[in-house]
């Protein structure tokens, strides 16, 4: 088993706090992990990315090669088609439908989620306005995180689990809301 | 115990449980997470080992190398650009040698995520003469820092552990293994190697001369420089550091059909290349970084061609390794992927809302028209972002500490007015001196400080600036009528612009405050420097 996922977003969107869960996971269940992240210049509203690999056995590389990724999750759909080359032929792709829109030129929108939707195995949801409903915007990372899971190595109670762990210091209310959001992914997945 | 850590963390407890009784650093990408991480741990908190922040990376160095004097162990680290700053420091300590333990964590940038060149640090190991350790992965990265110590008392010499980005911010499980206990208080036995006067320098640079020998004998019988070998002697492969993961990556689980030396520790085994270099058709050196094996043994002439790598044009010049390049490197093909399609376009990294810097370089733009294009000298900081759109504000940024200096060299050749935009951490680094040299002339630049309570590119560390501004220039010797603070705010605007305006074209030496906390801070930070500024401003 081994498993190449790339996160996606703009700096401050939340993509550690997926990252932060996956390991959690794959520490519980014992398996390998590497995972990269980006710190410094790039987070101030810069496009930022991350690498997270499981696997069963030893994993070398901490980047992921081109080619390779079986799953890219982005919390904004330009960001997402940035890390196109890293995706394994037919691999997933999972998106939020919102733009964050930070830039001069943003592209047209329909233009990047209609080349989003010429891959055959992807996933496009309003995750944003997903967690805006549930309690708090901020969550949507958690929704699309939920909508991965039919790809993801793990069952949704180690998931929960781990983000039960993760987010313990920060207290229940916090963990209820990341639970509730990855839920709601989830639910979207099963559609 | 076993712990899921950053390259960094993996440092640093490897560090706490290698038995250090401080830490000494200044800030700065991509090395930040080792400092924070003893900061924040139970174990470095309950036997009180020293973490605060230091003004500059030469001050930390020789704070470390005080404790070190002292009979401790210590820890000193810095980004790549940190080491030239230190480098006075650090080039006479490998004289001098050392007591407790000293190992220098540099954290070198290839590819220059968050910095202006990317420049190897093993040069600098090699100038002075001292041990390198180059880990290739977290557990090793653990390992090796305990190994470091030992290897810094063996031999009284400091040693560098070099790290690179990827490592640095990669996040892996490791096991960790038995602390040691720190070392107790203990003056040097006979102190004549710290008194480098010209007599005794003499005597250790011999002594470190002759050391030379038994370091290469270590590397060659280090269990960090390993030979692995193969059938196929095609291509014999000499990898360091990270190097090594990515010819793995590209054999998905299999052996390596090609014989490698998977170096970490230098000096490079020289026994060990020689061996591999006989035996083999042709020689790839994958190197993260500058080309500083590849070219020892390259020919200079190139009659020879059997030595492949960045000098050859078999991996590039520039730039970080991947595992692509590795594997174009290697002969290998990679699979063809899909593009980026055009319709992407760039987002690079901008100043946050409601950032103080915005308000301050949206009053200097309005000044532009009044004096001229290109009059800006800046600094290291978020505010080099204001060299970028939308701004265009500032002109340069070389050094932590230049804009000063270059405003003051710029305006002796006859440009006026110049404007020198630096941060208060920046200033309290390495602006203090050059403020000097412009007050000491009073040169007609004005200096803006912005102010923003913390040094805020790496996270809202301690600004050691915090409250001291207005003495320092005081100090310096800024005359008090050119001496202003401002609060760089929009509904500010008009009056700032009048006040920077008048500073500007005043003949003389000029330093404005642009005071306004950075909007990242947390909260209970917020607090803590209030009180800070307000114990320093009673004092």
């Amino acid at each position: 088993m081994k498993i190449n996922i790339i996160l996606a977003g703009v700096g401050g969107q939340g993509i550690l706090s997926i990252a932060a869960i996956l390991d959690t996971a794959a520490l519980q269940k014992n398996l390998y992990v590497k995972q990269s992240e980006v710190h410094g210049m790039s987070q101030r509203g810069g496009a930022v990315e991350s690498h997270v690999r499981i696997s069963d056995k030893p994993i070398f590389s901490d980047l992921i090669p081109s080619g390779k990724a079986d799953l890219i999750i982005a919390l904004e759909p330009m960001e997402l088609l940035r890390y196109l080359p890293f995706l394994k032929k037919e691999g997933w792709l999972v998106s939020d439908s919102n733009p964050f829109d930070n830039i001069a030129h943003y592209p047209d929108l329909k233009g990047v989620l209609s080349e989003i939707e010429t891959h055959k195995n992807h996933i496009i949801l309003d995750a944003l306005n997903t967690a805006k409903k549930i309690g708090n915007s901020k969550a949507a990372n958690m929704v699309l995180l939920g909508a991965s899971i039919g790809i993801l190595p793990f069952t949704e109670a180690v998931v929960l689990a781990a983000i039960k762990k993760l987010f313990s210091k920060k207290g229940e209310r916090i963990i209820k809301l990341n639970t509730a959001a990855f839920l709601k992914g989830v639910e979207y997945s099963k559609k | 115990m076993r712990l899921l850590v950053l390259g960094n963390e993996a440092i640093a407890q490897g560090a706490i449980d290698a038995g250090i009784s401080g830490v000494y650093a200044y800030p700065g990408t991509p090395s930040t997470e080792i400092t924070q991480y003893i900061q924040k741990s139970k174990t470095a908190n309950k036997r009180a080992i020293h973490t605060e922040w230091s003004a500059n990376e030469k001050t930390a160095t020789e704070a470390a190398l005080g404790m070190s004097y002292a009979g401790k162990r210590v820890l000193v680290c810095m980004k790549h650009v940190g080491l030239n700053v230190a480098s006075d420091a650090f080039m006479n300590m490998a004289i001098s040698g050392i007591n407790g333990g000293l190992v220098l964590i540099i954290a070198d940038d290839p590819s220059m995520h968050s910095s202006q060149n990317e420049q190897d640090s093993r040069f600098y190991g090699k100038f002075a003469l001292v041990p390198i350790l180059e880990p290739c992965n977290q557990q090793e990265a653990y390992d090796i820092t305990r190994f470091a110590f030992e290897l810094s008392e063996k031999y009284d010499l400091p040693v560098i552990l070099r790290m690179v980005t990827r490592l640095s911010h990669s996040r892996s499980i490791i096991e960790t293994q038995e602390p040691r206990k720190e070392k107790k208080l203990s003056v040097p036995k006979y102190a004549n190697n710290f008194k480098l006067i010209p007599a005794y320098a003499k005597d250790q640079y011999k002594k470190l001369v002759i050391k030379q020998e038994a370091l290469l004998k270590d590397s060659e019988n280090s269990p960090y420089n390993q030979f692995i070998d193969a059938k196929d002697y095609a291509i014999g492969i000499i990898t360091t550091g990270i190097a090594y993961n990515y010819v793995m990556e590209n054999f998905d689980d299999q052996p390596c059909p090609y014989p490698i030396l998977k170096l970490s520790q230098y000096p490079v085994p020289k026994q060990k290349i020689k061996k591999l270099y006989q035996s083999c058709n042709s020689i790839l050196v994958l190197e993260e970084g500058y080309p500083i094996i590849e070219e020892r043994l390259k020919d200079y002439f190139d009659i020879d061609t059997k030595v492949k790598g960045r000098l050859s044009g078999d991996v590039p010049r520039t730039g970080e390794l991947n595992p692509n390049i590795v594997a174009k490197a290697l002969g290998l093909t990679n699979d063809t992927t899909y593009k980026i399609p055009n319709i992407v376009t760039g987002r690079p990294p901008e100043l946050c809302v409601g950032c103080a810097h915005r308000d301050l370089f949206d009053s200097i733009n309005t000044l532009i028209p009044e004096i001229g294009e290109k009059h800006i000298f800046g600094d290291i900081g978020c505010y080099a972002l204001g060299s970028l759109p939308p701004f265009n504000t500032i002109n340069t940024l070389i050094d932590m500490g230049a804009s000063i200096p270059m405003a003051k060299g710029a305006s002796d050749a006859g440009l006026f007015p110049t404007i020198a935009v630096i941060g208060d951490s920046t200033f309290t680094h390495s602006g203090m001196t050059g403020l000097l040299d412009a007050v000491n002339e009073n040169s007609p630049i004005t200096v803006i400080i912005s102010d923003n309570s913390a040094v805020a590119m790496t996270g809202s560390q301690d600004s050691a600036a915090l409250g001291r501004l207005l003495a320092i220039c005081k100090g310096i010797g800024v005359p008090e009528k050119h001496l202003i603070v401002i609060n760089p705010l929009h509904k500010n605007h008009d009056i700032n612009v009048d006040t920077i305006r008048k500073e500007l074209f005043y003949k003389g030496i000029s330093v404005i405050i642009a005071q306004r906390a950075c909007v990242q801070i947390p909260k209970a930070q917020k607090d803590k420097i209030k009180e800070t500024i307000l114990m320093r401003s009673q004092n």
